[in-house]
């Protein structure tokens, strides 16, 4: 068992997320780093959709109660416990009575913690993800909260090296373009890719907004509500692009310019506030 | 039908209207099953996401919406209202009709669930009664109680739960719309038909 006794700005519970119920309104969800998730479960011996705790920014203060072992990965931050440090990507033995700190990230965003058994907290709808924007899965974390980890699988691998790319603050990702590419004006495709846009302070699991040039419409009228996935880029009336993330709204009445490709969209879950983003379009023909 | 790629596996099919796109949606659940992984109907649209890759276009090829089938045979969903919303007179007023006449045509109208969105079990409503359409608020509450009865321009719903909302509100149910314990979690699915009446006064 764990006990919380720091959450930390925002730490949540976070797994593959529950797909396959958009069609009522709730979002897949889910660690908005699903890559880094997968890895921290692979090296802890789990299953890659156990569930683990995502952090923002930086991460909580945790009082472990019973022998267990942890796995970080993800954005790269202090950690220590009993005043060794934690490097990330290697499975860490904790006994009862240790306290595990999880500091800020150092480059990054979210940084995944993951216990060997992941966490065992009621699933929702087939999940343990907290949807943020929903209200569904467990609450963010609270000092006081005490979770629940199920038996180990097995034994980590042993694992001598894990090349991961660190997050970087400044991206370029391919956009898929489509549904509505055909929505915007003339030459605000090449604009998009022209400029680098910096992400704004009000990003969160639900998206990232970005500042920069302004995408114009080449229509008036506004969109009748149609479905959205993760990684579409909305252009709200404001022409700054919004690129959604596990918490998205599942329908929408902005048009989506284009799609960050899946691998892709890990990389912008790491952007933090200030960091820069350049979209490069990508024909997409069905 | 019009087809538009939406990321790697998604695909976005244009219908002629919601009708079309509902059964579009029913014939993709029930022919493709394992291979989709969301069929989520818009307004006039399908999003058909495939589970491992994107549906090719040539397997849509051919379907053609059929005479409008008794929509998928599911109940009409009963919703019982207490007609006492804080914006019943401002609709009224906007609608150039007394506050008993919105009343009577929300009550009368056969809607139907267009599609979901928002929030989970938020369904929008079609179909209501034309002169019943009054504009969203010039400012949205920061809070919209859980139950909420609403209406903005051609759509109805029900807010599942509290939060903020731009929507005019004219009553109140205690119907639990959105429930993920239940089984199906949403009472306003794709396609069912919804009708809403007077609560009987307690």
């Amino acid at each position: 068992m764990i006990e919380v006794l720091d959450a930390g700005p925002l730490t949540t519970v976070q797994d593959l997320g529950r797909p396959g119920w958009a069609h009522l309104g709730v979002p897949r969800s889910g660690a908005a780093d699903r890559g880094a998730v997968r890895l921290a479960n692979r090296l802890a011996g789990n299953p890659e959709g156990a569930a683990a705790l995502e952090t923002s920014l930086a991460g909580p203060r945790l009082r472990i109660h019973h022998d267990c072992v942890v796995v970080l990965a993800g954005a790269p931050c202090p950690a220590a416990v009993a005043g060794r440090e934690l490097a990330l990507h290697q499975a860490t033995r904790l006994a009862a009575g240790d306290e595990l700190i999880v500091g800020r990230a150092q480059r990054g965003a979210r940084t995944y913690i993951a216990f060997a058994g992941g966490i065992d907290a009621p699933p929702t709808l087939g999940s343990r993800a907290t949807d943020t924007l929903a209200g569904l899965g467990p609450a963010p974390l609270r000092a006081g909260d005490r979770l629940a980890l199920g038996d180990p699988y097995g034994r980590p691998p042993a694992v001598d090296v894990v090349p991961v790319p660190e997050p970087a603050g400044e991206v370029e990702v391919a956009l898929l373009l489509g549904p509505r590419d055909d929505w915007l004006a003339a030459g605000a495709l090449d604009a998009l890719h022209a400029a680098a846009y910096t992400v704004d302070a009000a990003s969160n699991r639900v998206g990232v907004r970005l500042t920069g040039p302004r995408l114009h419409w080449a229509r008036p009228q506004e969109l009748r509500s149609e479905g959205i996935v993760p990684g579409a880029v909305q252009v709200p009336p404001s022409g700054q692009p919004i690129v959604l993330l596990a918490d998205h709204p599942t329908t929408g009445g902005y048009p989506v310019v284009g799609v960050v490709a899946e691998r892709a969209l890990d990389r912008v879950a790491q952007l933090r506030p200030g960091d820069r983003i350049r979209l490069r379009p990508v024909p997409n023909p069905v | 039908m019009n087809l538009r790629p939406v990321g790697e596996r998604g695909l976005l099919v244009e219908l002629d209207d919601n009708a079309t796109a509902q059964q579009l949606a029913r014939h993709v659940r029930d022919r493709f099953g394992e291979r989709v992984q969301e069929v989520v109907p818009g307004h006039t649209t399908v999003l058909i996401v495939g589970a491992r890759r994107r549906l090719p276009a040539a397997e849509l090829a051919g379907w053609v919406p059929g005479p409008q089938d008794a929509a998928a045979q599911v109940k009409t969903l009963e919703v019982p209202v207490t007609y006492d919303g804080p914006d019943l007179g401002t609709v009224a007023q906007a609608c150039g009709m007394s506050v008993e006449a919105v009343v009577r045509r929300h009550a009368a109208a056969r809607y139907t669930v267009a599609f979901l969105g928002f929030a989970p079990g938020f369904a929008y409503l079609i179909g209501g009664d034309p002169v019943l359409r009054p504009g969203r608020r010039s400012q949205p509450r920061e809070r919209v109680p859980a139950g909420a009865v609403a209406l903005a321009g051609e759509y109805a719903a029900v807010y599942p739960r509290a939060s903020p909302g731009g929507w005019q509100l004219i009553g109140r149910t205690e119907l639990v719309m959105f429930d993920p314990a239940r089984d199906p979690p949403a009472l306003a699915t794709p396609g069912r038909t919804v009708r809403f009446r007077e609560a009987a006064g307690d």
